[in-house]
């Protein structure tokens, strides 16, 4: 970066500026981990030495049956399911939804496409409690209070977030194939399906992994339809659960944080299979202004 | 053509009955509603503005969830977009680990708000949680953390900068973007380091930084689930910690929706938080506006 006339003093400059660098940076990493190196340490504790001063690291021995507790008293395998029951349809048609309007957004030519796509952007920061209660008593009118309906169906409507990346993403993509198929004789929709949509692997993935997440960290949903514990998922199980053990006088930290390391897993190991979709989806979000 | 049409109508037509049912519709209901008084059992009576009249000059707990929600506002939003940023600046010093360096840092962001809040609720007990224990090596007595009026609000503006992680993404995404030419070209020049950020840097990033400001600010004002966890206590409807120390105005909002069913009293909330970020949105732009521009016509 510097010129090749450096001086000495300079170089001595760069060199402690490099070890600074790596000096913040190590000692930030630290106090970004030491929360979660005393999470998994704490689970690993009895419920009476996580409170023993000085505290111990690394408890001897480790207590592996603190996770056969948390499973049991938090039903974490039925609580998994309900959340990928809600999860998985939620991901698909949020996909399905999204490119189709993507697409049109991107491709097609009708009156008033600019403004309404310009309004479908406005809505992206729409705060969810002005809809929040006529939705409420829409879906309880319709009886779906205590089943996965309200927090399924609102994505096969496609949402903002997830129209503009892919819009983007498709008009970046050449419309010569797109040409060529409709002069085949082909319909839109077919060019849709099988030209435009595998060349946008990358967008879908995407997009698919944000619903995924949107849906898998949902509290506010579920926290209002869901009444039954047991169609609870993993964040209201969780939930239900701290407040169960909070209440019972002796609190058992050790089980709350084999829980909750649990609960938080998923997304750690979603993280490192998808690294670069987290960071592009986040990168294009911010595009938008 | 006219087939063209058609067909772009179908293609986007998800989005609009979406639109027009989950969101315009319940929009107007919602205003609507906002004007009466109405439960979830009983048919909504029109009450004019006697909502917004008691929820601004009667009801004191309004005040105090404005109170709180500014509070942690103020207080997250500034704080994390600079640890976001000095973390940015950081990691865009070509430094040698840096994919692991940026996971640490990211991956708190992406985990679920739930589980965090359990977490941070262990750290922040007060005997024997990591914060006191911690501050205890150093011979300063923690406080009461989530157990006092005083120290539960700036606890939540503690644990907000655990979860910069997106923010420190847009920028470094910004400030790769920045060309290498104009560094270059002050350091010929022999500007200084501080200098170039300010000169160069900064105004190159401006977008980033107006965005992150405004989706930090809308965010903060809808604080909602860390509060809701790690301060209500184990009967519902106590949520809101020491003397409503954090009753944020979404978690009052929810208590007066879901646990009153004053839904036509809780409407009015929502629009009152609708104006209110509406317009801090508006004039966070204007007065970037300038800004942005004034920097901008300083690098061009």
């Amino acid at each position: 970066m510097s010129g090749s006339t450096a001086g000495e003093g300079t170089v001595v400059r760069r060199l402690a500026r490099i070890a600074l660098t790596y000096v913040a940076l190590v000692s930030l990493s630290c106090v970004f981990l030491l929360p979660v190196a005393w999470m998994l340490s704490s689970s690993l504790h009895d419920a009476a030495s996580v409170f023993e001063q000085p505290f111990r690291w690394v408890p001897i021995p480790p207590r592996w049956e603190t996770y056969a507790r948390a499973v049991t008293v938090f039903p974490f395998g039925r609580s998994l399911l309900n959340t990928l029951a809600v999860a998985v349809p939620y991901t698909v048609g949020m996909v399905v939804s999204s490119a189709l309007v993507a697409y049109g957004f991107a491709r097609l030519r009708f009156p008033a496409r600019d403004f309404l796509f310009s309004v479908c952007l406005a809505t992206m920061m729409l705060p969810g409690q002005v809809t929040m209660i006529p939705l409420y008593m829409l879906f309880s009118r319709l009886g779906w209070v205590d089943t996965f309906l309200p927090l399924i169906i609102p994505g096969f409507f496609g949402s903002p977030f997830s129209i503009f990346l892919l819009r983007q993403f498709f008009l970046t993509i050449p419309t010569d194939c797109d040409e060529a198929a409709l002069l085949d004789g082909a319909g839109r929709l077919r060019v849709f399906w099988s030209v435009v949509l595998p060349q946008a692997k990358p967008a879908l993935v995407t997009v698919a992994l944000f619903a995924f997440i949107g849906s898998w960290n949902d509290f506010f949903g579920p926290l209002i339809y869901l009444n039954s514990p047991e169609r609870a998922t993993l964040t209201l199980g969780l939930n239900m659960m701290k407040t169960q053990i909070v209440g019972a006088g002796t609190v058992e930290w050790n089980t709350l944080m084999a829980a909750s390391l649990l609960v938080m897993l998923p997304n750690v190991i979603l993280f490192f299979a998808a690294q670069k979709h987290f960071i592009r989806g986040i990168a294009a979000g911010s595009f938008v202004s | 053509m006219r087939g063209d049409s058609l067909r772009g109508y179908l293609f986007v037509s998800p989005w609009v009955v979406g639109f027009l049912f989950l969101t315009a519709g319940p929009m107007a209901y919602s205003l609507y509603l906002s004007f009466t008084s109405s439960s979830m059992f009983s048919p909504p009576r029109w009450v004019g503005l006697e909502n917004y009249r008691s929820i601004l000059t009667e009801d004191p707990l309004t005040w105090k969830s404005l109170w709180n929600t500014f509070f942690y506002t103020v207080f997250s939003v500034p704080l994390c977009v600079a640890l976001a940023l000095a973390l940015a600046l950081l990691l865009d010093t070509r430094v040698r680990f840096m994919r692991a360096f940026r996971t640490v840092f990211f991956v708190p962001s992406v985990t679920n708000v739930v589980a965090v809040s359990v977490l941070w609720l262990w750290v922040f007990h007060p005997e024997a949680g990591l914060l006191n224990t911690v501050l205890g090596r150093f011979g300063i007595e923690g406080p009461l953390w989530l157990q006092s009026e005083v120290w539960a609000k700036p606890a939540l503006v503690l644990m907000s900068l655990w979860g910069v992680g997106g923010m420190m993404v847009i920028f470094l995404a910004a400030l790769q973007s920045v060309p290498r030419e104009l560094h270059e070209a002050a350091l010929i020049d022999g500007a200084s380091a501080t200098r170039r950020f300010f000169s160069i840097t900064l105004p190159m990033i401006s977008p980033a930084l107006l965005f992150n400001l405004i989706v930090g600010m809308i965010g903060a004002l809808q604080v909602f689930t860390q509060a809701f966890v790690m301060t209500g206590s184990v009967q519902p409807g106590s949520e809101g910690g020491p003397n409503n120390a954090t009753l944020f105005f979404v978690l009052y909002l929810y208590k007066k929706a879901f646990q009153e069913f004053r839904m036509g009293y809780a409407s009015a909330l929502a629009w009152v938080l609708f104006v209110l970020i509406v317009g801090l949105t508006v004039l966070a732009l204007r007065v970037a506006k300038r800004r942005v521009f004034y920097l901008g016509g300083e690098e061009r």
